[in-house]
């Protein structure tokens, strides 16, 4: 099998139509006349990571609170590491852009005010089961967006240090796309299954965060030398056991704490309550011999049971298949609670693409929004909606008198030589790519701090994933596909081991424990304010990653490159 | 976490192809859905609430304390019956409704 080429042109490429992507499309329709392609690996009526639906809007300002007090809150909880100025942009934006999504027809709790009902001091309550088909559903009404659905980009076209365009292929048609673009929006996403997840055998996708997130976006600026930021930073989500389904909405919506076995409530025995300290606790407990762990619901009402079943059909319908199945809902049985595998994600954390305030990114031509994106954590859904704002209008100023650029034939077969030869059959691989993965995940939870380490690393271990991360990615160039979706299989194993080399050099470089589960370095195990207040950046060239060391930046600052 | 698809129910309509946020269903020689990795599925049900023939379904993997009971749906305008059967053939149905938000 042997791919050919198909060219398109456009003025912005979005790569990626998830949250960021599809409200980045959006906004460029609505306010120019510049033709859209969002360039998108499965299809934009359910992809990326709201597909099941989402429980919540966690990012929006409640009456009495502020954009201040917003980045307050996500200064505080990401211990002082945050870009204000990015934090501040998105903050100031949340509530236009919940606003719109309700035009968009999304469902959102009032009162009998007409005010939003909101859940705790950043949360809002709505029915959020179609929010893609949603967004979706918008995209498609405009009609100088064209979404190329089942498309997967692998890598940008950079000339003379400028992004213009990307190459992909299709999962459907021997078809290799290079796609020209005046200006180009990454929105693919973070990274997932990186790590041996929590259920490594049949169930190994039943993860938190999308398991076809799988750090394209990241790697392609890797690659292409982009600065990145704080991938040190890992999320780790605390979940129902098994079915790791969110737990805010039991713990935020009926008020549930955490016990251990001996049914003692322990969070507050670890310091102020913060996102990494609630996984922190629960792994600590575990580790002194008193888990299970759990959030307390035995107890609540019939009426608030059935609540939580339809709460969790809306967004993680297997909690509720559990529970049904069991014979037992939480209102007789207390859920049992679990850490997830590492995550990078900058929709939680601050890892992604070091950008400016605009969302551009180190190489011009390429900007950044939601989860890829880096330096303000925190983002939720509303955040990427912010941000894939911010990105669309930089992205339109940028492109203004700027024409295609078309990549000359050369430059196009080279690339289209290096897909092809993954699809010559006559040499059959020894290793297939699931095997490459299951391998790296093994390295990564053994040698970089995965779940069956407690999270913990030190120097002598990630210099023994560093160095087997890289035979893998050696190995990995040797794979063989018979068909195109083993040409995704392959190429998403190749991100993953472009992310974990960076996360690995990320890990190394930042001399403290900054972030307890998050970043839990056993060889500096002290937060380090004199030193460490700063951020960790990196750049990939020539098959090594150097470390950069940036200050923080504050909320008036603009900052540029 | 995955789906079963019952090629005698499906009815070969194809959207439940289109949602597959990790385009994992293809059409077998018959033109009816097939999933081609299992293992890979996220179990988010984009696929179940498409189809309107009860031929997609959704159940726990073992490993994840499944015992043999699966989940279906089935459309009625703003409303989606969500229909639990267990392995003895009883079912429970919950009812969301899309016009309403979460109490929690």
């Amino acid at each position: 099998m042997k791919l050919e080429v198909k060219n398109l042109e456009t003025d912005i490429l979005i790569i990626g139509g998830g949250t960021a992507g599809c409200f980045a499309a959006i906004t460029i329709a609505e306010n120019s006349e510049a033709q859209v392609i969002i360039a998108e690996k499965a299809n934009i009526k359910r992809s990326g990571c709201l597909a099941a639906g989402v429980n919540a809007l966690n990012a929006y300002i409640v009456k009495g609170q502020t954009p201040e007090s917003y980045l307050n809150y996500v200064r505080n909880d990401a211990e002082g590491v945050v870009r204000e100025d990015l934090v501040y942009s998105i903050a100031e934006r949340l509530n236009a852009v919940t606003e719109k999504m309700e035009t968009l027809g999304l469902v959102i709790l009032k009162d009998e005010a007409g005010e939003y009902v909101s859940r705790g001091t950043r949360n809002i309550k709505i029915n959020g089961e179609n929010i893609k088909p949603l967004l979706a559903a918008a995209v498609d009404r405009n009609s100088n967006i064209s979404v190329l659905n089942r498309v997967n980009i692998i890598d940008y076209i950079v000339e003379e240090g400028t992004v213009v365009g990307a190459y992909g292929f299709s999962l459907d048609q021997k078809i290799f796309y290079v796609i020209s673009a005046k200006g180009v929006i990454c929105t693919t996403g973070g990274a997932a299954g990186l790590y041996k997840p929590n259920n490594p055998g049949f169930s190994k996708h039943k993860m938190w965060y999308s398991p076809f997130n799988t750090g394209a976006g990241y790697a392609m600026g890797i690659r292409a030398g982009a600065e990145m930021t704080t991938f040190e930073m890992r999320f780790i989500a605390l979940r129902c056991k098994d079915t790791i389904a969110p737990t805010g909405t039991i713990a935020q919506g009926i008020g549930a704490q955490q016990i251990n076995s001996l049914g003692e409530e322990y969070e507050k025995n670890y310091g102020a309550p913060k996102t990494p300290n609630r996984m922190y606790s629960t792994v600590m407990e575990n580790r002194k011999g008193k888990g299970p762990c759990y959030l307390q619901t035995v107890g609540i009402t019939e009426g608030q049971e059935e609540d939580l079943y339809k709460a969790y059909l809306n967004m993680a319908p297997a909690q509720t298949l559990r529970w049904l199945e069991n014979g037992k809902g939480p209102a007789a049985e207390n859920v049992e609670i679990e850490g997830t595998e590492p995550y990078i994600v900058g929709g939680h954390t601050g890892s992604g693409y070091w950008v400016d305030t605009k969302r551009g990114t180190t190489i011009l031509g390429l900007y950044a929004a939601g989860d890829v994106a880096g330096g303000s954590p925190q983002k939720y859904v509303t955040g990427c909606f912010a941000e894939g704002e911010i990105a669309a209008f930089s992205a339109l100023a940028y492109i203004q008198g700027k024409k295609c650029s078309i990549p000359n034939e050369q430059v196009v077969q080279k690339k289209l030589g290096v897909v092809n030869k993954f699809l010559q059959n006559n040499t059959s691989g020894l290793y297939a790519a699931s095997e490459v993965e299951e391998a790296m995940q093994k390295i990564m939870d053994d040698y970089a701090g995965g779940i069956s380490s407690g999270y913990v690393f030190n120097a002598g271990k990630l210099e023994v994933a560093k160095r087997r991360i890289n035979e893998l990615l050696g190995i990995s160039y040797q794979l063989k596909a018979s068909d195109l979706h083993q040409l995704l299989f392959i190429h998403e194993v190749i991100d993953r081991l472009y992310v974990c080399i960076t996360l690995i050099a990320h890990l190394e470089a930042r001399q403290e424990t900054r972030w307890h589960s998050f970043q839990e370095n056993a060889d500096y195990p002290q937060k380090d304010d004199e030193n460490w207040l700063k951020f960790v950046n990196s750049r990939f060239s020539e098959g090594v990653v150097s470390i950069i060391t940036r200050d923080l930046v504050k909320k008036d600052d603009r900052y540029e490159h | 976490m995955s789906i079963k698809i019952d090629g005698q129910q499906c009815t070969g309509c194809g959207k439940c192809r289109e949602v597959c946020p990790g385009s994992l269903l293809y059409a077998d020689q018959n033109g009816k859905t097939d999933i081609r990795y299992p293992k890979e599925c996220w179990g988010c049900t984009s696929c179940v609430k498409e189809c309107n023939a009860r031929a997609i379904k959704y159940y726990l993997g073992a490993d994840m304390g499944g015992q043999g009971s699966y989940l279906y749906t089935k459309q009625e305008g703003n409303l989606l019956h969500w229909m639990i059967v267990k392995p003895d053939g009883s079912e429970k149905k919950i009812t969301t409704d899309k016009t309403q938000a979460n109490a929690y």
